[in-house]
């Protein structure tokens, strides 16, 4: 066999396995998984007290080639997924020039087939240049190697508009994702409404902004029987509008959530860092705690980064001028292990579908499972893990992280990409 | 010498009632120096304080470099409109071009909250935030604080009313939290439009009228209303405003017999304040700007060796 992963803690969700095992690979597939093979490997690692998980993907990434190369490239971006614990990554179209159409799609996809280790799956946009008035070339892109469509970053505000795109998604089953904002009701602000922005005289993003377009978002799937997927949900009210949509009819209605939202409050935005400054922004506490409950009920489907590189020049600048976004994609997988997983909040197999299993299904990606003759993406953790958040150490080009310093327990020990250890401790 | 124990004063939040106390006091005794024939004393003699203006001011920027006068400092004022900000420099790189010239004390108003903050923590010298955006205004506040502690004799126990554009207004906040902390009542009045949701947490009483704010008031300070208010939805005219909240003769008669009125400026009379309420015998609003610049006195005087001290974290 090409490669044997010995005596690992093998965690599958689609196959509802958690066991100590050997898992063999051929061929760049998952050949055997048995609690002794055999067989010898060509290469063999000895994966005892780690665990074997099928491949991490982040639905959510901001790789910005083209245009902003200075932040981030494919080679970087995808080497710092590679680096964070991810096989794949599907990469939001909001580049200069915005990736709504054919040329640019096929752009991004050459040059990952030419640097890129790990799988990228390109998200086109939804309308022209992302300018929320005419439909991009959705089917051109789809034969081109989309796996969704999204005005990330600038969402659609025209209702009409966002239903001609949900009903013609439906040509090609692909999920709309949605960064779900009201920008007349978010004009200006920079951090979350609430006792801070007050305390802090910055102008404040009114949760409702999100809320009132999820709305809108699961009424339109509903009718249209489209597959309306929100980006970043960051709110309280937000799951419950989500959770509400569901149990009142058939719709196809998923959701992702950030781990900065899972992890900081708007409290943090009191040091001025604009390392604390994303759209949607960090939120209050109530928030918080209502979206861990989200994961840990599989309410929320997946937990994705919004990796948004920025060049330093860009961020160090008053707070109201700097732009929004962090980094995320090389401090996720410790983040959420150490602080829910270890902590016994969140099992290993709710962390599986979160970041594996269930971003495959909502992108239908070939991914997301170690079953016998699935591609071997394979994410290894090692749970005893210590290391120290230092943004010196990143593979991405940008630095623009709030967790620098955060010291964890438990991270991603190997990337295994079609069988082939592209990133290993 | 007294002093603070800060490098910078970058709020009222960072402030202890101690510290106001010694603020208020020192200013108090700076007071005398204007009845001087020679209006100057030499405790700033060979400091330099650099005046870094990003937004237009006449008042606050002439009170400061007036006070620095007094002082006998060496001053360099900079502006945003005649410096290398209009062609791009990013606020760091204009902060480290001051440093470089040694500064004891940089004074900084601009319109981007948080602004002296990230200056506090790149530079050697004592930061005094002149206004940052809708933030806060400390010496503002002090200066009212001193104006009403003049007229009243205390600051514990007064019912202070500020009225007026309060979610804009970096004077409401610095004021809401320097009388809350010492021990006076709150009240903010003006539309909902106009008061965030949470500005109860900062230790205010909020009501919509205009009559509940001014009944029993010790103080009422009035904010100024921008006619920009009316095209983003705050509020339906400036007509309809006076209506509701335009402090009046007929209005001030709620008020004690020994109310007074203050106003940061500039006002705009027929507004928010009729002019005979603006120029009354209770309007103490040219005390203000005597006060102003006594305020300012007292704070780079307190500040002037506090350069390189390590910045105090702010306190949640």
């Amino acid at each position: 066999m090409q490669l044997i992963l010995r005596k690992g803690r093998v965690v599958d969700p689609s196959q509802k396995l958690n066991r100590v095992a050997d898992i063999g690979i051929e061929d760049g597939r998952v050949a055997e998984i048995a609690v002794r093979i055999r067989k010898k490997g060509r290469k063999e690692i000895d994966a005892r007290g780690l665990v074997v998980l099928p491949g991490f993907i982040d639905m959510h990434v901001h790789l910005r080639e083209p245009g902003r190369e200075d932040a981030e490239t494919i080679e970087s971006g995808t080497n710092a997924a590679a680096h964070g614990g991810f096989t794949a990554v599907a990469c939001m179209p909001n580049t200069q020039p915005v990736n709504d159409s054919e040329a640019v799609t096929s752009f991004i996809l050459e040059r990952a087939r030419e640097v890129s280790k790990i799988a990228v799956y390109p998200i086109g946009a939804i309308t022209k240049g992302s300018q929320g008035k005419t439909l991009a070339e959705i089917g051109e892109m789809y034969r081109t190697g989309i796996v969704a469509i999204s005005d990330d970053g600038n969402p659609v505000q025209d209702n009409q508009v966002m239903r001609r795109a949900m009903e013609y998604s439906r040509l090609f089953n692909l999920p709309v994702i949605d960064h779900c904002e009201d920008t007349d009701l978010s004009a200006g602000g920079v951090m979350h409404e609430g006792y801070y922005s007050t305390l802090l005289g910055l102008r404040g993003i009114n949760p409702a902004a999100e809320e009132v377009q999820i709305v809108r978002d699961a009424i339109l799937a509903q009718q249209t029987g489209a597959h309306a997927h929100i980006a970043h949900l960051s709110t309280k009210r937000s799951l419950e509008a989500v959770i509400k949509a569901r149990k009142e009819g058939q719709v196809a209605l998923t959701c992702e959530v950030t781990p900065h939202h899972l992890l900081l409050t708007d409290a943090l935005v009191t040091s001025y860092d604009t390392n604390t400054k994303m759209k949607p922004p960090l939120r209050s506490q109530d928030d918080v705690d209502a979206l861990v409950k989200g994961i840990v009920s599989g309410d929320i489907d997946a937990i994705a980064t919004d990796h948004a590189p920025h060049n330093i020049n860009d961020k160090m600048l008053e707070f109201d001028r700097a732009p929004f976004g962090i980094v995320g994609l090389e401090t996720a997988v410790g983040l959420i292990y150490d602080r829910f997983v270890r902590t016994e909040i969140l099992t290993l197999e709710r962390m599986a579908q979160l970041f594996s299993t269930n971003p495959a299904r909502i992108l239908r990606l070939d991914r997301g499972t170690l079953a016998k003759g699935a591609w071997a993406d394979i994410t290894v953790l090692d749970p005893e893990l210590s290391w120290e958040v230092r943004s010196e150490n990143f593979q991405s080009r940008s630095r623009n992280t709030p967790y620098e310093g955060w010291k964890l327990r438990g991270g991603p020990a190997m990337t295994i990409v079609k069988g082939k250890i592209v990133w290993s401790l | 010498m007294a002093s603070l124990g800060h490098k910078d004063l970058l709020g009222i939040e960072q402030l202890s009632v101690e510290d106001i106390r010694l603020i208020l006091d020192t200013a108090e005794a700076l007071k005398e120096v204007a009845a001087r024939p020679v209006k100057k004393v030499p405790p700033l003699r060979g400091k330099t304080v650099v005046n870094l203006f990003f937004e237009a001011s006449t008042r606050t920027r002439s009170s400061f470099e007036l006070a620095e006068k007094r002082l006998s400092a060496d001053i360099l004022n900079f502006s945003a409109s005649t410096s290398s900000v209009t062609k791009g420099e990013t606020l760091l790189d204009t902060a480290r071009t001051l440093e470089a010239m040694s500064p004891d004390i940089i004074v900084i108003r601009h319109e981007s909250a948080g602004a002296p903050h990230l200056l506090a923590k790149e530079c050697h010298a004592s930061i005094i935030n002149a206004g940052d955006g809708m933030h806060e205004h400390p010496t503002q506040a002090l200066l009212d604080a001193l104006t009403i502690r003049t007229v009243k004799k205390k600051l514990d126990g007064l019912k202070l009313a500020i009225i007026g554009d309060i979610a804009h207004s970096r004077v409401a906040r610095s004021n809401t939290i320097l009388f809350h902390k010492v021990g006076a009542e709150v009240w903010v009045c003006g539309p909902p439009t106009l008061i965030p949701w949470e500005y109860g947490r900062l230790g205010a009483r909020i009501t919509g009228r205009i009559e509940e704010a001014i009944d029993g008031a010790d103080v009422v300070m009035m904010l100024r209303v921008q006619n920009e208010r009316q095209h983003e939805a705050f509020i339906p005219s400036t007509r309809e405003y006076y209506n509701f909240y335009g402090l009046t003769r007929e209005r001030m008669r709620l008020a004690k017999k020994d109310t007074i009125v203050m106003h940061p400026g500039p006002m705009n009379r027929g507004v928010e304040i009729d002019s005979d309420v603006a120029d009354a015998d209770y309007s103490v609003i040219l005390n203000q700007v005597a006060n102003g610049i006594a305020t300012r006195m007292a704070v780079l005087y307190l500040l002037s060796g506090n350069a390189g001290l390590k910045s105090k974290k702010r306190s949640h």
